[in-house]
């Protein structure tokens, strides 16, 4: 532990010298984006999860850091679905190195599965899921189903 | 290369345009030759007699060519091949492709493999835009289509031919009435959908309550299928019944449509009464479909 360093808000969770706060996502949404960034019980990064966090801007916020990992643009992508006002910080010597938002992908290539058993994607067929990301739901562009809700449920 | 496969590719010129073409050919302004070198592929993977007919005699009456495989059961397309595959081998015979199919994207699937134009002639509980085609065209024939009132009673949830027109018809600003049994509704996503595009839907429990109210009453078959046992089956599909009692004192112009084979929605003896439009739309098929051939061989 490196005692020097102030810790970051509200001393909730211990500092990191590398790696990636994840911050301000939406409250309750924080295990949905451990899940797209395929974290489960047995990974061994060490990642810390604070939800329900006050927040000035939001009211409530989730906030996750992982350590020693930073993220793909394909995992931004995603939990811009479930989290479209999260800054990613990438840490690096226990310092805010770089900070972004994220922005909400026009469609989705591949990234969840149609829940419709009827549809061609779900067939044996040479092809991937393709929806459109519209303001409240995701439209598969094969069979018109619309996703409403659970996103991460549906990812593949 | 114009494809044809769902009514939501549609715009309103588009349509407007395509509805403009099929009543110049219904007044048999057309040329009985203008599609002699061309050939027509109709890929059908479910048994439907009257599209399927209605797509041949089209192209037949402008002087084109029809292939067709004579049962899927016997051919390669049983046989595990996909339908990536099948279409970019029929591509390779025909001008364009007709496509009837029991997945729903089947069509849009198609025309991301094949070299001519695909027309979706439907995808399982998907779209079948030429259906709606020519139930606007057959609105249109009687009425403005703009900003009338509609009423879509039956199974509205599995019922593909109501999901389409009702997105077509928020083109034109209608308003929706809707009437089903209970779990059969206008799918809740469906409707947000078309009131998020400025369409007013409306839910009745009872047809008495608007009937009289309505420009257009659509029917459509509610299937067997849906209930647990025939008594159940018999107490709703009788509810929904049309019958001339029910359509006494309503609008004079009012015309009811269905997209047929109808069981027991519509007595009989309604087919005799002046609001009785649904042989006549079925027999739309053909000029509509004329229309959609003109335009993707063109
Ligand atoms: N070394 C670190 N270890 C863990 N979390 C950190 C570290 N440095 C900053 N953070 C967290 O990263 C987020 C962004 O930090 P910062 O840019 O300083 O704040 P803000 O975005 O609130 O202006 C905050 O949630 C902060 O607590
Ligand atoms: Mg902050
Ligand atoms: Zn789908």
């Amino acid at each position: 532990m490196i005692r020097s360093v102030p810790p970051p808000e509200g001393l909730l969770i211990s500092p990191i010298k590398n790696g990636t706060v994840i911050d301000h996502i939406t409250s309750g949404e924080a295990l949905n984006v451990l899940k797209i960034i395929g974290i489960t019980g047995t990974t061994t990064e060490s990642v810390s999860v604070a939800t329900n966090v006050s927040s000035g801007k939001t009211g409530k916020k989730d906030i996750v850091k992982i350590e020693n990992r930073e993220l793909r643009k394909e995992e931004m992508d995603r939990i811009a679905l479930i989290a479209p006002h999260v800054s990613i910080n990438i840490i690096r010597e226990f310092k805010v190195f770089a900070k972004r938002g994220v922005e909400r992908p026009k469609f989705l290539l591949g990234v969840v599965r149609c829940p419709n058993p009827g549809c061609i994607t779900n067939a044996h067929e040479p092809i991937s899921s393709r929806f459109e990301v519209l303001p409240n739901v995701l439209h598969c562009m094969y069979c018109d189903w619309l996703i409403t809700t659970d996103i991460t449920g549906h990812m593949i | 290369m114009k494809h044809i496969i769902s009514i939501r590719d549609l715009d309103r010129p588009f349509i407007d345009e395509l509805i403009n073409h099929a009543n110049h050919i219904a007044s048999q302004h057309f040329n009985a030759n203008s599609l002699s070198d061309k050939i027509l592929a109709l890929l059908f993977f479910e048994p439907s007699t009257r599209t399927r007919m209605s797509f041949e005699a089209a192209m037949a009456r402008l002087g084109g060519t029809s292939i067709s495989v004579g049962s899927i059961e016997a051919s390669s397309i049983s046989k595990g091949e996909t339908l990536a595959d099948t279409i970019r081998v029929v591509s390779g015979y025909a001008d364009a492709i007709v496509l009837r199919h029991p997945k729903e994207g089947a069509a849009r699937l198609a025309s991301e493999f094949s070299s001519v134009p695909v027309i979706n002639a439907g995808d399982g509980a998907g779209q079948h835009p030429s259906q709606t085609l020519l139930d606007l065209y057959t609105i249109q024939q009687s009425l403005p289509l703009d900003g009338i009132d509609v009423g879509m009673i039956g199974d509205l949830r599995y019922g593909r031919t109501a999901h389409s027109l009702t997105y077509a018809l928020s083109l034109y600003r209608c308003r929706i009435h809707v009437i089903s049994p209970k779990g059969l509704e206008l799918p809740p996503a469906l409707i947000g959908e078309l009131r998020d595009r400025g369409t007013e839907v409306i839910e009745h429990e009872h047809v008495e309550d608007i009937i009289k109210e309505l420009d257009v009453l659509y029917v459509t078959r509610i299937q067997r299928e849906r209930f647990p046992d025939s008594a159940s089956y018999f107490d709703v599909s009788s509810s929904y019944k049309v019958t001339t009692e029910l359509l006494e004192g309503v609008r004079s112009h009012l015309i009811v449509l269905h997209p047929l084979p109808r069981v027991d929605e519509i007595d009989p003896e309604v087919d005799t009464l002046p609001y009785a439009r649904y042989f006549e739309q079925s027999r739309n098929g053909v000029p509509v479909r004329m229309a959609m051939l003109q335009e993707v061989l063109k």
